[in-house]
């Protein structure tokens, strides 16, 4: 008796998943069509997001889906949770679901190639936002649009190098990067590297990555200063590894932002926070707002005009003063 | 001789030897100061960071005997983080004793719940522990993000902040409470019969069962047990930084727990297993991540780093390997 319920109930449940994915398939076909035929003008969007790992990466989503309802496109959102093969299956289902443009922000740099092709060869155009990837073949994507990480390194080595300007011995400066590998790691190392590491006042103590977290960044700096007794200035690729930092400043008996200078990328809300406490002392901006730019982009790509290879999204800096007036409008 | 042959000498000496080199580069590792009344020095800050990595591998350690695993340990670290964390963000008072205690209670309650669960799908429906365990560890995630709303969800709680940074005595409150777990589980698994039942149901759990043995009941309980402990390493992960992500706390803390357990001479085979041993593997492999961090290697070469120590320790472990290389060694010396 009860094998038998189980076997109805079961069929019913298989019944129930083929009428869903029918429906599922229907509706996809038709949206394709529609594009195809550029009937309604309805844009269908892929995008992959990273992860959330961070609040800049909250606000970097929400942005995308609120611009991309404001546009009147529809969006297929995908969250890759911090690993490439998730993205690599989100951009094959995307193709697979023929969407009219894929966006998405590489987890890493290498290793799209082949991804990217499958889906040129599909004849939907790609968008990278906020990351970059290292694919030699440029034809792959249409454009890149997001922030210029170098820029940001470099912005935040050329405050480093005017607020020690009167400093007379070694500057001992600890570094937090992002993930090993990861666009924005690299390119803000190399962009700070770019402006203090010929000069030999300013001495990289140690370097190591806090994979963007909170947690790893504490965990890390608590190593930093059990090896090095004399720490002058720690330069976070991220606020919230800078947050992690301070927790593991203040346990130490020190003063964030007053016995070790402290600058972070980024300018998330708990970080112009801290800034504004005076705990962290500079940090240079990296919008996530780029949603609508990048539906402005994504209907220039669909309708067939021809775009800038490379977009940049609107950025400033922040000082602890400008920091207190910007933090109540302060969205993310 | 006999110090040689016994079965942690392996481990002990590598984490003595991981320590020592620190001290090569680091002269004053090993000082430990009072400061404000509290211990302070890399030696408390590898035992207090290890905190969580020794529980989560302690529950994992019980898990196994029974010839289980348990994968879902860092998603349960995220659940419960994210758990007590909105709770705390949700009171009108965060500095509330009461309120954090019953937000880590309900935390705690919830991760028991998961791990009934695992126990349920494992020994009541069958379901071997790698898949059953994978449901939650895959899906465990989304339940963080579910309870946080998929944000990072911040407190400002000095009693919640407490449990990971602390100090009670002097020493670490996290360190204080894994110490108090371990010391538990050991007592109540070596003097009542409960480690020898856990034992013979992982050595053969058919035979166990027609000794008399109710296997259901204990591998059940193993797996409470651990989701229990990863709970509490969860809170005390999301209160050192008095923030839960769901996305990342606890990311990968299930492999480092199952490392920990195999370096400290648990076979994943079930049967028997050690609880001593577990601790000095979490020691090891804190110890690994803080040597990597104070020699300043760089972060390309880190993972292969830990990797060559990792192999280096199996091998010298490996009886097979150990017999072999003996065996050589009088051979060169004759050539």
């Amino acid at each position: 008796m009860l094998r038998k319920m189980s076997a109805v109930v079961l069929g019913g449940v298989l019944v129930a998943a083929t009428l869903a994915a029918c429906g599922g398939e229907g509706s996809r076909n038709s949206g394709g069509g529609a594009a195809a035929g550029k009937d309604d003008g309805k844009i269908v969007m892929g995008f992959s997001q990273v992860g959330a790992e961070s609040g800049w990466r909250t606000a970097n989503t929400k942005s995308v889906q609120d611009s991309a309802r404001e546009a009147g496109i529809e969006l297929k959102f995908s969250d890759a949770q911090q690993k490439q093969e998730n993205q690599i299956k989100a951009i094959r289902t995307f193709i697979s679901q023929k969407v009219d443009i894929i966006a998405f922000s590489p987890v890493v740099e290498s290793g799209w190639d082949t991804v990217l092709k499958e889906a040129k060869d599909a004849g939907i155009p790609v968008i990278l936002t906020d990351r970059a990837v290292d694919s030699p073949d440029k034809t792959l994507y249409k454009t890149f649009i997001g922030s210029d990480f170098v820029v940001e390194g470099t912005k935040a080595g050329e405050w480093v190098k005017k607020e020690f300007a009167s400093a007379a011995g070694p500057v001992n400066m600890v570094e937090l990067q992002g993930n090993t590998g990861a666009a924005p790691a690299i390119d803000r190392k190399e962009g700070f590297a770019s402006v203090l590491g010929s000069d030999p006042k300013f001495k990289m103590l140690a370097s190591q990555p806090g994979d963007f977290t909170r947690v790893k960044g504490k965990e890390v700096m608590e190593a930093f200063l059990r090896a090095n007794k004399d720490i002058d200035l720690l330069y976070a690729h991220n606020d919230d590894m800078g947050l992690g930092a301070i927790e593991a400043i203040e346990a130490a008996g020190k003063k964030p932002g007053v016995d070790i200078k402290i600058v972070t990328v980024d300018a998330v809300k708990d970080g112009m926070q801290a800034l504004a406490d005076g705990k962290i002392n500079f940090i240079v901006e990296c919008s996530p707002l780029l949603g609508p730019q990048l539906m402005e982009l994504a209907k220039k790509v669909v309708a067939g005009e021809t775009v800038p290879e490379r977009v940049l999204t609107e950025e400033t800096t922040f000082t602890q003063e400008q920091a207190k007036a910007a933090l109540p409008d302060r969205k993310y | 001789m006999n110090v040689v042959r016994h079965r942690l000498f392996w481990p002990v000496a590598m984490l003595v030897a991981l320590l020592l080199s620190n001290l090569f580069f680091t002269p004053d590792f090993f000082s430990i100061e009072v400061r404000d009344g509290h211990l302070f020095g890399s030696l408390i800050d590898i035992l207090r960071q290890g905190a969580p990595l020794m529980l989560v591998a302690l529950g994992m350690t019980l898990v196994i005997a029974t010839s289980g695993i348990d994968l879902s340990v860092g998603a349960v670290v995220a659940i419960s983080g994210a758990m007590a964390c909105q709770q705390i963000a949700g009171l009108d008072d965060q500095g509330a004793v009461g309120g954090v205690l019953v937000a880590v209670a309900l935390a705690l309650a919830l991760s028991a719940g998961l791990g009934a669960w695992n126990g349920f799908l494992v020994s009541v429906v069958g379901i071997q522990p790698i898949i059953a365990t994978l449901i939650l560890m895959v899906a465990g995630r989304g339940v963080a993000q579910v309870i946080t709303d998929g944000q990072i969800v911040n407190v400002n709680s000095p009693p919640y902040k407490t449990i990971a940074a602390g100090f009670l005595f002097g020493i670490p409150v996290p360190v204080i409470i894994a110490a108090g777990v371990v010391a538990l589980v050991a007592v109540v698994i070596r003097r009542s019969a409960f480690g020898m039942l856990l034992e013979s149901v992982g050595g053969n759990a058919g035979a166990s069962r027609l000794a008399g043995i109710r296997s259901r009941r204990l591998i059940i309980i193993a797996y409470v047990v651990c989701a229990v402990c990863a709970g509490v390493a969860g809170l005390m992960v999301s209160s050192t930084v008095s923030s839960a992500d769901g996305n990342n706390n606890g990311l990968l803390i299930e492999l480092d727990a199952i490392l920990a357990v195999v370096i400290g001479g648990t076979s994943l085979l079930g049967g028997r297993f050690s609880i001593a041993g577990t601790v000095i593997g979490a020691l090891l492999i804190k110890t690994l991540d803080t040597t990597v961090y104070t020699i300043g290697i760089p972060p390309e070469v880190a993972l292969l780093f830990k990797a060559v120590v990792v192999v280096i320790l199996c091998l010298v472990q490996s009886p097979a390997f150990r017999a072999k290389f003996a065996r050589r060694q009088p051979a060169e010396v004759t050539a």
